[in-house]
C-alpha cells in the first residue's frame, strides 16, 4: 500500500472548489447552502469513548478537530456502541440521510456496510479507518502502529531478563503480524537471543481471558508483555506479579500499573480528521488511504517509568527518531522467518504495506 | 511441578464466577424456573461490586451490595415470569439485554479506574510454599462458592424447604394443592440465583481484573447455564463440571503460551469444548435414561393457579 498525498496546487485547488461549487450549487439547492455554512461530520464508534483506549482516541481526535476548526464551522454527531458487521449499515445509512457531509467509520469490520451505503449516498464522503478498499467517495486511514511497537520492542529486548517477552493478540489479522514481527525484530537487536510468545485468545473483548492469558504466560518465563488487546486487564498482571512490565495500547494506562507500565503507544488521530474536515470545508476532498505512523505524529510514544534505565530510553529514542527520520527501518534485513526463509537481505527493508497483501509469516524466534 | 500448581491458581479463578452463577441457576431451575438472564444479572453485581468497592475501598462491601445488585435485578424476571406469566424464554433474554445496558450506563464514570484485588485473607506466611499456596492462596470468593454449593447440596437434599423447592419444580399443581405457595417459593429461589449471579458478577473485578469495562463478564453467564445442565443439576457434579470447563479454558491458554506440539488444537475448538462436553454429556443422559433427562419436570412452565 502506497500513501497517496493530495499535490494538488493552490490554484488548481481553489478552480476546482469553485467549480464544484457551482456545478452542485443548482442540484443541491438548500442542501448545499447549508454545507458550505456548517460541515456535519458523523462518527461510528464500535465502544464508548471511555474506553480509555481505541474508542477514546477517536473521540479525543474528533474533539481536536472541532477546536481546531471551530464548533461554528464544523457540527459532529457520534455514535457509539455500533456493532461491526449488517446492523452497522442502517447506522450509516440514517447518518447519510440525517444529511452529513463526512463520515467516520472507526472500526476494520463496518467495510462492507460502509461500501454498500457509500455506493447509495455519492454526495456523502466516507472515511473508514484501518480499512482496506476505497470507492470514489469512500477513503481509508490508518496508523502505523507498527513504528512505536519497534520503540517498544527496544525496550522488551534491552530490559528482559529471561528474554522471553509477550505479545497478546485478538485473532491473527495483518496488523498484528506487522506488529508482532516489528516488536520481535527491535528486540533482537537488544538481546539476539530474545524470544516472543504470542497467544491469541480468541475473542476481540473478554478482560478476564485477557487477564488469565497473561498469567499463562508469566507463569512460563515471560517478563515482558505486550498487547494488541484495548484493555489493561495484562497490564494489572504484570503488575500483581511483579515482573518487569508491559505496555499501554493505544492511551496511557499508567494509572493501572504505576510500576509496570513501561511506556504506552497513543493513537494521536486529530490532525488527521482536521485534515479531511477542513477538505469538506474547502470542497477538495478526495478518495485516498491515509498510512501515518511516529512521523506525522499519528502514533505517539507515552512517558516511559522512571525505572526504565537511561541507555534504554537512549536506545528506544534512537528507533523513535531514527524511524522518524527514515535512518531506520522496522523491517530492515537479514530478517530470517521461523521457516528458514529469508524475507529481507542485508541492506534491504519490507515495505510495511506488504504485509497486507502477504500470508503470515513470523520472525525466527516468534513463537505462535 | 511449579507450573502445575500456577495453572491450578489460574484455573480456580477461572472456574470460579462459574461456579457461583451456576450454584444459583441451579437452584433456580430445581424450582421449575428457567432465567436466561445470568449474564444480565452477572453483570449488574460486577459494575455494582466495582462502584461499591471502588467508593468504600472494602471488597467485602462490594460483595454485599453486587449480591443485591444481582437479586434486585431477577426480581424485574420474577414479576414478570411469576406474577404475571410471561415466557421465561423471553423475559430471560430480554434481562440479560437489560444488565448489558444498565451496567454500561451506570459504570461509565467508573470505567478507567482501578481498584485492588480482592486478595486471601490468610497471612502471607502461609503462602510461601507452593503447596500451601494452593490450599491457601485464593480470594476469600473462592473459598465461599465451594462452601455455597455444600449448603445448596444440604438445603435441596437435607432441609424440609429443600424439599418443598425441588417439589415445586416437580411438580407445581401437587405442591400447590397441599397448600404450597408455588409462586412465593419461586420468588424466593429466583432471588437467590441473581443474588448468586452479582456474586459471579462481582469475581470479574475483584480476583480476575480489578477494573470496569462494559461487557465484563464475557459471555460466562451462559457457560454457567451450559454448567447447570452438564451436572444434571446435582450439586457436586456442578462443583467437578465448573472445575472441568474451568480447566479446559485454562490449559487452552497454558498450550498456547508454552508453543511447540501444544498449538495443534485452533483455539475455536478450545473455546467450544466446554459446549462440546455439555452436548456429548446430553446425548449420555438421554441414551441412559430412554429419552428422558434429569432436568425438572416443571422447567421453564408459568404456573397458573387457577388451573
Amino acid at each position: 500500500m502506497t500513501q497517496k498525498k493530495s499535490n494538488l496546487s493552490h490554484t488548481r485547488r481553489n478552480i476546482l472548489k469553485i467549480g464544484g461549487a457551482a456545478a452542485a450549487l443548482p442540484l443541491l439547492g438548500g442542501r448545499a447552502f447549508a454545507q458550505m455554512s456548517k460541515v456535519k461530520a458523523a462518527f461510528v464508534l464500535i465502544g464508548t469513548p471511555d474506553d480509555n483506549g481505541w474508542n477514546f482516541g477517536h473521540d479525543l481526535g474528533r474533539l481536536d478537530m472541532l477546536a481546531a476548526l471551530g464548533e461554528e464551522n464544523v457540527e459532529t454527531t457520534v455514535v457509539t456502541n455500533v456493532a461491526e458487521g449488517p446492523d452497522s449499515e442502517r447506522v450509516f445509512r440514517e447518518l447519510a440521510q440525517q444529511g452529513n457531509d463526512i463520515i467516520f467509520g472507526t472500526s476494520f469490520g463496518y467495510g462492507d456496510a460502509m461500501l454498500k451505503v457509500a455506493k447509495q449516498f455519492p454526495d456523502v464522503k466516507f472515511e473508514w479507518a484501518t480499512g482496506f478498499k476505497t470507492a470514489s467517495n469512500l477513503s481509508i486511514y490508518n496508523a502505523k502502529f507498527h513504528e512505536g511497537r519497534a520503540v517498544l520492542g527496544t525496550i522488551a529486548g534491552a530490559m528482559s531478563e529471561t528474554g522471553v517477552g509477550a505479545y497478546l493478540g485478538s485473532f491473527p489479522i495483518p496488523e498484528v503480524f506487522m506488529g508482532v514481527n516489528a516488536f520481535h525484530l527491535a528486540a533482537q537487536k537488544q538481546n539476539p537471543d530474545f524470544v516472543t510468545k504470542v497467544v491469541y485468545i480468541g475473542s476481540w473483548f473478554d478482560p478476564a481471558k485477557e487477564a488469565d492469558a497473561a498469567r499463562a504466560l508469566i507463569d512460563q518465563g515471560v517478563d515482558v508483555i505486550t498487547q494488541h488487546t484495548d484493555g489493561p486487564a495484562a497490564l494489572q498482571v504484570a503488575e500483581e506479579r511483579g515482573i518487569i512490565g508491559g505496555f499501554g495500547q493505544g492511551a496511557d494506562m499508567s494509572a493501572f500499573a504505576p510500576k509496570a507500565h513501561l511506556t504506552a503507544i497513543i493513537d494521536i488521530w486529530g490532525p488527521y480528521y482536521i485534515k479531511a474536515v477542513k477538505s469538506i470545508m474547502d470542497g477538495n476532498w478526495k478518495e485516498g488511504s491515509s498510512w501515518e505512523g511516529l512521523a506525522a505524529g499519528e502514533v505517539v510514544i507515552g512517558p516511559y517509568n522512571p525505572k526504565i534505565p537511561a541507555e534504554v530510553v537512549a536506545a528506544a529514542e534512537a528507533v523513535r527518531l531514527g524511524i522518524i527520520d527514515e535512518s531506520i527501518h522496522p523491517y530492515d534485513g537479514l530478517i530470517v522467518d521461523t521457516e528458514g526463509v529469508v524475507r529481507a537481505e542485508v541492506g534491504d527493508v519490507i515495505d510495511d504495506g506488504e504485509f497486507w497483501a502477504a500470508e503470515a509469516w513470523y520472525a525466527k524466534g516468534i513463537e505462535a | 511441578m511449579d507450573l502445575t500448581i500456577a495453572m491450578i491458581i489460574t484455573m480456580v479463578g477461572a472456574s470460579t464466577p462459574i461456579l457461583f452463577a451456576a450454584t444459583g441457576e441451579l437452584v433456580v431451575e430445581k424450582s421449575g424456573v428457567l432465567n436466561l438472564g445470568i449474564e444480565g444479572m452477572m453483570l449488574c453485581g460486577a459494575v455494582i461490586g466495582f462502584a461499591v468497592t471502588f467508593t468504600t475501598g472494602n471488597p467485602w462491601l462490594g460483595v454485599l451490595a453486587a449480591a443485591a445488585a444481582g437479586a434486585a435485578s431477577s426480581m424485574i424476571f420474577a414479576v414478570l415470569t411469576l406474577s404475571l406469566s410471561a415466557n421465561q424464554v423471553a423475559t430471560g433474554l430480554a434481562l440479560t439485554i437489560f444488565g448489558l445496558g444498565f451496567s454500561t450506563l451506570f459504570g461509565q464514570p467508573y470505567t478507567g479506574r482501578p481498584i485492588g484485588l480482592f486478595k486471601s485473607v490468610f497471612p502471607p506466611e502461609l503462602a510461601t510454599d507452593p503447596i500451601l499456596r494452593v490450599i491457601f492462596g485464593y480470594s476469600p470468593l473462592v473459598y465461599f462458592s465451594m462452601i455455597m454449593v455444600g449448603v445448596v447440596w444440604w438445603f435441596l437434599y437435607r432441609t424440609r424447604a429443600g424439599l418443598i423447592l425441588r417439589a415445586v419444580g416437580e411438580s407445581d399443581t401437587s405442591a400447590h394443592s397441599i397448600g404450597y405457595s408455588v409462586t412465593g417459593v419461586r420468588y424466593g429461589a429466583v432471588a437467590f440465583g441473581g443474588a448468586m449471579a452479582g456474586i459471579a458478577g462481582a469475581c470479574f473485578p475483584l480476583i480476575l481484573t480489578p477494573q470496569w469495562v462494559e461487557g465484563l463478564t464475557g459471555g460466562r453467564g451462559w457457560i454457567a447455564l451450559a454448567l447447570v445442565v452438564f451436572a444434571s443439576w446435582r450439586p457436586f457434579r456442578l462443583l467437578a463440571g465448573a472445575y472441568l470447563f474451568g480447566l479446559i479454558a485454562t490449559m487452552e491458554l497454558y498450550a498456547k503460551a508454552a508453543g511447540g506440539p501444544f498449538r495443534i488444537l485452533p483455539s475455536e475448538l478450545w473455546a467450544s469444548l466446554p459446549y462440546l462436553a455439555t452436548i456429548l454429556v446430553l446425548v449420555m443422559i438421554s441414551l441412559r435414561r430412554e429419552g428422558s433427562t434429569s432436568a425438572p419436570a416443571c422447567l421453564g412452565k408459568p404456573f397458573l393457579p387457577t388451573k
